[in-house]
């Protein structure tokens, strides 16, 4: 192990191998930096900048920049707990997300990332965006009232020939994230429960599939998203 | 001295966060030793009686009748507490949001696959009845409220918690397991 390097987290040591992105060499060290956008195995994109960190004085997302030997890493201040809690607050008063009724609701990152940061109310007036759901193919749900477009699905739900059920349509203010009609059509059971599986929230829903977990033995219902990160 | 005073009021909501006021079990005995309750559903007080110092507001501001409520309850109690993802958010009467009113309506009384006895297509339009609002509303967003409990509805040991420190002064504990969006 000769690549391995220092650096500091909040002022402590931490050693890593070199090139290894901040939230992977965090972990490996115990340390919990959450993220939304980013998915372990899939190439970063930095979309939901929950991951931010501060580097030098700047704010630099920890899912997309490599580590470097003595960098020094500023994750828990309270500036960049709030800065997080903002982009929580903003995704949730963006979208319509309303936990109650929501087939997720426990099983959710954006919901447990509120958690973690104890979201009572966001700071941000509710927007009420009038958003389709599109329950045309005989597999999938896909509800745009609660996509918070971290292209998780598009990256990793493809077929046998390597291409997207999930596409990206429209753009800046109308941009949505829709399952390509004839594919959807088409789509096999288990691809659509990793779909759903792999969607944050709950946009993507198998269809015939209701609330099957009891409250209380969800994911998050006892534990704080990133528990399992510890040493 | 004398007790605190407690006011309640379910506006868009469903009393789903009023029965998890009771859901403190046998601490309502220890409560009503802690404070006073004053116009609430709880004690059946229509109106206002004397200066309220906790009014806690369950459900979201969805017609005339509840923005009357509300501010009477901000001009009446010193502190304001949004009980529950309705008063938070909206909670699921703001689902209409979004929606034309008109439409709404239409499928309520009109076109809805329920509705067989309104052969003559009337909607409601006594003037005693409260007007409805374009949109449900989030309490914060008509008056200043103070704190917010969420939860749908928000568990009765937050509900405990949140009171006896309004009453005590104390800090407030916020264990994980009691913050909940459901």
């Amino acid at each position: 192990m000769s690549n391995l390097i220092k650096f500091k987290i909040d002022g402590k040591e931490c050693m890593a191998e070199a090139g290894k992105f901040i939230v992977d060499a965090a972990a490996d060290n115990g340390i919990y930096i959450p993220t939304l956008c980013n998915m372990k195995g899939v190439k970063p994109k930095g979309a939901c900048r929950i991951c931010s960190v501060r580097i030098n004085g700047r704010l630099m997302t920890s899912c997309t920049t490599p580590v470097t030997d003595g960098m020094e890493i500023e994750s828990n201040s309270a500036e960049i707990q709030d800065l997080r809690k903002s982009i929580i607050e903003l995704l949730f008063v963006s979208g319509n997300h309303f936990c109650p009724a929501c087939e997720k609701s426990g099983n959710c990152e954006l919901q447990a990332l509120a958690y973690r940061y104890q979201m009572m109310v966001p700071r941000y007036p509710y927007e009420f965006p009038m958003k389709p759901v599109d329950a045309s193919s005989p597999r999938i749900i896909k509800d745009q009232n609660r996509c918070i477009f971290c292209k998780r699905c598009i990256k990793t739900i493809k077929d046998k020939n390597g291409r997207s059920y999930f596409v990206f349509r429209n753009r800046g203010h109308k941009l949505e994230v829709v399952l390509d009609e004839e594919m959807g059509k088409t789509i096999d059971i288990a691809t659509a429960h990793l779909a759903m599986e792999n969607c944050p929230v709950g946009s993507i829903l198998v269809k015939e599939k209701g609330f099957d977990t009891p409250i209380g033995k969800r994911k998050f219902d006892k534990e704080p998203i990133g528990s399992d990160i510890k040493l | 001295m004398s007790k605190p005073v407690v006011a309640t009021t379910s506006l868009a909501g469903c009393f789903g966060c009023h029965m998890s006021i009771l859901d403190i079990d046998e601490r309502i005995l220890t409560l009503i030793e802690l404070v006073e309750f004053n116009k609430s559903p709880v004690d059946d007080i229509k109106t206002f009686t004397k200066p309220v110092d906790i009014g806690l507001i369950e459900g979201g501001v969805c017609n005339s009748e509840n923005v009357e409520v509300l501010k009477s309850f901000r001009k009446n109690c010193k502190i304001l507490v949004s009980l529950g993802e309705c008063a938070i958010m909206g909670g699921l009467p703001a689902l209409r949001n979004g929606i034309p009113i008109e439409e709404c309506l239409h499928e309520a009384y009109i076109g809805g696959p329920t509705v067989q006895l309104n052969k003559d297509g009337i909607m409601p339009n006594d003037d005693e009845l409260p007007m409805l609002l374009d949109k449900v509303y989030p309490c914060h967003e008509i008056v200043k409220i103070d704190y917010f409990l969420p939860g749908c509805p928000p568990r009765a040991d937050l509900i405990w918690d949140a009171l006896v420190a309004l009453v005590t002064g104390d800090p407030m504990k916020l264990p994980y397991e009691v913050v909940k969006f459901d």
